[in-house]
Order: structure tokens, then C-alpha cells, then sequence
């Protein structure tokens, strides 16, 4: 905590005098009111920060370029999409794109907008993820310096992908960032946005990021979440979203590494026809431990949330899936599915699985279920009889244990990437135009 | 091809297999039959390396190499392949997907280059209509939701792919209507040559009609008692297995 006080002063030191200025200082004392989350608190029931909290990280005020670039060619997406790309929380202008980009559609760094449009972007920080909501979203605002703007004009379709890249290196001392982005979809606009989160090998740095997003009437965001810091790195991440009438919004949360991962999914549905689609896959090996929680508020009438979530733990590796759906007393006539099945592919692996439902209306249509289990052994043999390697046949049974999830993933370029980090090194895909 | 010695096995402590030897070489068809329980199975899942079997005493040589030291997968690509009674579903896995990851697997390990897709393509369009099976299997997770006949066909579309030495057909022929078991025999007979072998398990002789053996093996608690051309199997449909187990004891 001292460490954070002194780390914090030398931040905030240099800013101008304001709105921003008070605000993390506000939140900077939440933080310290709260602390890191100990296992007595049933929200953080399962996940142990203590380790975190034992760590003292820095803000980085330089990158090694070539590093970022070499991580950035090895191991970052190739898209057609508009591209912002971080470094350890520094904004990467000569590996970021946001060229051509339409004239009602506004993506920016967050550092650009909050000196360019102050009252703008103060109106759109804080409103769903403020000091109150959890204490990394506290200690998010308080050190918040970058990020990323979106702004969709009413009818806009963005007519490419988002891309949001942050690459964390091996750097000699640890670093923490705070990205925050915050996103206002205006009415029937359509957003697709891509974040996707890589660290070096040797990367011990901790990341912190939140996700704003209001949703005017009828608009629709597609999130997809490529989640793949090292196994030595700190992830804890949240994303808010407040939804207006027929509102749709998607989520894939694709968790593929880190040594610690708290990831938080938040779904205000405040709009009749208001509807959110989340699908999501915890992958953890060796001592890895994940935790994902969801909550979705159907707070109007006639509002749909479907969950899909899939967790596979190898090694001694821990998973949490918590998933909470709340039906006000007057959101009748909703609909409400949470489906979750884990896989644990050694004796030592753990999950902690646990969808609820509090319901305060009576017309609703909820269900929800949890299963855990092992790879099917009889599958296992038969595909060995065949001729298939035991490695391989495992890879393959674990992607087959994975396929409900990731065939949501729609582009070529996440799905390989996800499919490779599931089941390693599967034979190439049979090209789906010759068999018709 | 095949030589088993003596060979004892046991299931969850309890002798099963006491002693059965059989030799069968390059060509040639087996069938064995036998009462439940007399282990028919049992001899299957040994030879295909199922690990809740555990030999006890006896060996077995491949072509010539102690089966027991090859794994699962090292048994399937040396040629021997077990077509299951009992097919497994495995929901998310393909059947082009397990029809080529099989291939290549076993082409791999005879140091072969792995198929090119077209080629594959043209082979298992050419295997599904031999097997009267249709072309949107392929898309199907494997036997999932097939029905008795369908797991059964897929057996064979794996065999004649595959082209294994030597096939074991564990009761190919339970569950199968006269139709389905034509489709299945004329497959298992398509593949009949000088250098490939079969050895059928099955409790009738039926199967036999269409699939004729050069031996018949009469399977009595762990031991191979009797054994003749394919007229025994008419004479045990005829008179059951009581007087061979009574002649032999």
C-alpha cells in the first residue's frame, strides 16, 4: 500500500489542476480505503490477491521499441481493422492505425481526448465503472492516463474492426498499467472491438483495465477478448455496459494466460429488447488461476441475456466461473439461459463453479446449468486405435470440449489463434470448400 | 501375421482369457465364437490395448514384434485395427476430421507425406458410396446421434480408408438388420486379400454366410477348444456350444 501512496503522489504530482486531478485523487483514497480483496469477502471468494498485493510495480515511462515490435510480428493478430496499440500502458503511435476511418465515427487515444475534450470524455468516465463499483476499477481511475475514445455516431456502422493491442514486455523492473476504455454507441451504430492482450515471456507485469460502453437504442458492439499475458503476469480486467432499448451486445472472452486473472462482465439491460450474448473460455495450465465472474441486471421487461462458458484446467491449475443474473420485480417476460461446463484434464486442476439467479418477477423464462468432468476415456482409446497419438487425441478432445465456444469466433485469424492455444499443434484444418 | 501363446488375462482381478493360442497368418479370415462370457471380447480389447486388461502371462507377436511393448496408437499404425462393437460418440470431433488425422497419423509413422486434401477428398467420396453412406456425414460429429447401423458403417468406412493388416471385427454383426449387414460384409469382403487378415468374434453363424472364414474357433472359458472350417459354425448353430465344451472336457 505504501508502495502504491508513493508511486501514486510522484503520478499525480505533475498533472494539471481539475476535474481529473480531484477525481484520482478520490479514487486513489478508495483504493487505500479498501485494499486488495482478501478470500473474507464473498465476491472474491475463491481468488487470493495477497500475492498481488505484495508486489510493488511501477508506471512505465519508456519502452523498448524494438521489443514491442518483435512481440507485436510474432504474436499479434493480423487484421484488416483499425489499430491502437499500447505498450506497458504507453500508447505505441508507429504500430497504431486509425486512418480513414469515417467522419461520425471518432476513435482516439484516451490521453488525446482527455486534452482535447475534457467535458466529453469526464462525462463518459466514471458513469458505469466509478470508484464504488470494486477496487481495481478504484485504483483503475486513479492512475488512469491512456486508453481509448470510441465514439459511433447515430446509423454508423464502423465499417472495419477495432483492433486494441497491448503488449506487455520483459522489462527490468515490474510495471502496472491502467487502460480504460470507454465507449458511446449511438443509436442503430455497430461497433466490432477486438482487444487483445500479449506479454512477452518473460513479462511479471500487471495490467488493470476497464471497459465503459453506453448503448443508445438498437445499437450493437461485438467484444471479442483475446486474453494471452504470460504466465507470470497480473490480469484483472472490467467491462460495464449499459444497454438501451433493443440493444445487442456480444461478448467472447477467450482467457488463454496469466498467473493471476480476474476477469468481471457487467450487462445493465435497461431497455426493453435490450439482449447480451456472452460466451467465454477459461484455458488454465501449471499454476495458473482464473476467475470470471458475470452479471447481468435485466432491470426492463422483455429483455434477453444468453451465457455460455467453458473452462478447461490442466496441471494445478484453478478456475472460478461465477455467474450472477438479477430480473427486477417488473422485468417480466424475460429470458434468461447460463450455460457452463468444465473440463479437468489432470487429478490436481480445481474449478469453482457457480451460476445463480435471483429472480423478483414472475414471467420469466431462466435456466441455468453447471457441469464438470474429464476427457472421456473410451473417445480417448478409440481415436489412439485409429492411429492418433495420445497427445494428439487429447488436443483434439479438449478442442472438441472447447468447439461451442470458439466457433462463435468468427474470424480466421482468432479462431487459429485460439484453436492453436487450446490443443497446440493439431494437424491443419481440412479446408471446408472441398468437402461440399 | 498375428501369433498369441498361451495368453492369460485378467479383468479386474478375474481370470478371464487361460491359455488361448492362435496363430493366424497373412490372408487368411478367423472367426471365433463361443458363449457369453467365454472371453470373446476380452481377447479384442487385449489385442487393441485397452489398459483396463491386464495380461498376466503368454505373449503375443505382430509381424514379428511383442504387441505388448507397442502402445495403442504404435499397434493401429503397425496395421492392426479393432472395429468396436460398441462405437464410441464423440461430440465435436468431425468424422473428416477423425478420417484424416487417422490417415496422416499412420501414414506419418510409415514415414509417408501426409495426404494432400484433394486427394483425400476423392478417396472417402469413393469409400461413402461404397458404403451407401451419405456425403453430409462428413460435417457429423463422430457416431454422434447414429443410430446401431450407421456406428457399424462408419467402422468399415474407417477400415477401408485405413487399410489396416489386420482387422479384428468384434461382433460386427449385433444390431444390424439383413440390409445394414449386406453393406457391412461387402466392405469387409472388398478389402479381402492374400495379404490382409481378419479375425471375426461373433455369437452367429449368420454373419459367416456372408463373410466366410477359412477357420472357426470355438472360445470356451479362456481357451480355444475346438476348432474347424465353417461347417463347425453350422453344426454349433445346429446343436449349440454345450457338446463341444462336453467332448472336449
Amino acid at each position: 500500500m505504501k508502495h502504491y501512496a508513493q508511486v501514486f503522489e510522484a503520478f499525480n504530482q505533475g498533472a494539471d489542476d481539475g476535474w481529473l486531478k480531484s477525481q484520482r485523487i478520490a479514487a486513489f483514497a478508495r483504493f487505500e480505503h479498501l485494499g486488495f480483496p482478501t478470500p473474507a469477502i464473498e465476491y472474491w471468494k475463491y481468488t487470493d490477491t495477497k500475492a498481488l498485493a505484495k508486489r510493488d510495480f511501477k508506471l512505465a515511462t519508456d519502452y523498448d521499441q524494438q521489443a514491442a515490435q518483435q512481440l507485436m510480428a510474432d504474436k499479434g493478430l493480423q487484421l484488416d481493422a483499425y489499430q491502437l496499440v499500447f505498450v506497458d500502458g504507453l500508447l505505441c503511435k508507429e504500430l497504431s492505425n486509425l486512418e480513414g476511418i469515417q467522419d461520425a465515427v471518432v476513435i482516439e487515444p484516451l490521453s488525446q481526448a482527455l486534452a482535447t475534450e475534457l467535458e466529453l470524455t469526464s462525462g463518459m468516465m466514471g458513469r458505469l465503472a466509478g470508484i464504488d463499483v470494486d477496487v481495481f476499477t478504484a485504483l483503475n481511475f486513479a492512475f488512469v492516463s491512456e486508453g481509448v475514445v470510441v465514439r459511433v455516431g447515430n446509423n454508423q456502422k464502423v465499417d472495419k474492426p477495432l483492433l486494441v493491442t497491448y503488449l506487455s514486455t520483459a522489462t527490468e523492473e515490474a510495471v502496472m498499467s491502467h487502460p480504460r476504455i470507454l465507449i458511446a454507441a449511438g443509436a442503430s451504430s455497430e461497433l466490432q472491438l477486438i482487444e487483445h492482450f500479449i506479454g512477452a515471456e518473460e513479462a511479471k507485469n500487471f495490467t488493470n483495465r476497464v471497459v465503459e460502453g453506453v448503448m443508445e437504442r438498437n445499437a450493437k458492439i461485438h467484444h471479442t477478448l483475446l486474453q494471452q499475458p504470460s504466465d507470470k503476469e497480473w490480469w484483472v480486467g472490467r467491462i460495464q455496459i449499459e444497454q438501451k432499448r433493443d440493444s445487442r451486445y456480444t461478448s467472447h472472452q477467450m482467457n488463454l494466460g496469466g498467473k493471476l486473472v480476474r476477469d468481471d462482465l457487467v450487462c445493465d439491460l435497461n431497455g426493453t429488447g435490450a439482449e447480451c450474448d456472452f460466451a467465454g473460455l477459461l484455458f488454465g495450465r501449471n499454476r495458473q488461476h482464473m476467475d470470471i465472474h458475470t452479471l447481468v441486471n435485466h432491470n426492463a421487461p422483455l429483455t434477453n441475456s444468453f451465457e455460455t462458458y467453458k473452462t478447461i484446467m490442466n496441471d494445478r491449475a484453478s478456475g472460478v466461473f461465477n455467474s450472477m443474473v438479477i430480473v427486477k420485480k417488473d422485468s417480466q417476460k424475460i429470458q434468461a439461459v447460463q450455460n457452463n461446463a468444465n473440463l479437468l484434464l489432470s487429478d490436481q486442476a480445481l474449478i469453482n463453479a457457480k451460476p445463480e439467479l435471483e429472480i423478483y418477477a414472475d414471467d420469466v423464462k431462466c435456466a441455468h446449468g453447471a457441469t464438470t468432468g474429464q476427457l472421456d476415456m473410451d473417445a480417448l482409446f478409440f481415436l489412439r486405435s485409429r492411429g492418433i497419438g495420445e497427445e494428439e487425441a487429447r488436443g483434439l478432445l479438449t478442442l472438441a470440449f472447447a468447439n461451442e465456444v470458439i466457433d462463435k469466433l468468427e474470424l480466421p485469424a482468432i479462431y487459429n489463434l485460439v484453436e492453436t492455444a487450446v490443443a497446440g499443434q493439431l494437424p491443419h484444418k481440412i479446408e471446408l470448400d472441398l468437402i461440399q | 501375421m498375428i501369433e498369441i501363446k498361451d495368453l492369460h488375462a485378467k479383468v479386474e482381478g478375474k481370470p478371464i482369457l487361460k491359455g488361448l493360442s492362435l496363430s493366424i497368418k497373412p490372408g487368411e479370415v478367423h472367426a471365433i465364437m463361443g458363449p457369453n462370457g467365454s472371453g470373446k471380447s476380452t481377447l479384442s480389447a487385449v489385442l487393441a490395448g485397452r489398459s483396463d486388461y491386464e495380461v498376466t502371462s503368454g505373449s503375443v507377436t505382430f509381424f514379428g514384434k511383442d504387441l505388448f511393448e507397442m502402445s495403442v496408437e504404435e499397434r493401429a499404425c503397425a496395421g492392426l485395427m479393432l472395429a468396436f462393437q460398441y462405437p464410441v460418440e464423440i461430440p465435436g470431433v468431425k468424422n473428416v476430421y477423425l478420417l484424416k488425422a487417422a490417415l496422416n497419423a499412420q501414414r506419418k509413422a510409415r514415414g509417408e507425406p501426409e495426404i494432400e486434401a484433394p486427394t483425400f477428398m476423392k478417396l472417402v467420396r469413393e469409400k461413402l458410396k461404397f458404403m451407401k453412406i451419405d456425403n453430409s456425414f462428413l460435417h457429423r460429429a463422430v457416431n454422434e446421434g447414429f443410430s446401431g447401423g450407421e456406428k457399424k458403417r462408419n467402422e468399415i468406412l474407417q477400415m477401408l480408408i485405413l487399410e489396416p493388416k489386420l482387422v479384428l471385427l468384434d461382433e460386427i454383426d449385433s444390431g444390424l438388420d439383413i440390409d445394414a449387414l449386406k453393406v457391412v460384409s461387402e466392405g469387409v469382403n472388398s478389402l479381402r486379400d492374400a495379404g490382409r487378415s481378419f479375425l471375426m468374434i461373433t455369437h452367429y453363424q449368420r454373419l459367416l454366410d456372408y463373410i466366410e472364414p477359412d477357420f472357426v474357433h470355438v472360445l470356451s472359458d479362456g481357451q480355444i477348444i475346438k476348432t474347424g472350417d465353417k461347417s463347425l459354425a453350422l453344426e454349433l448353430e445346429d446343436r449349440g456350444y454345450d457338446w463341444v465344451v462336453e467332448e472336449t472336457a
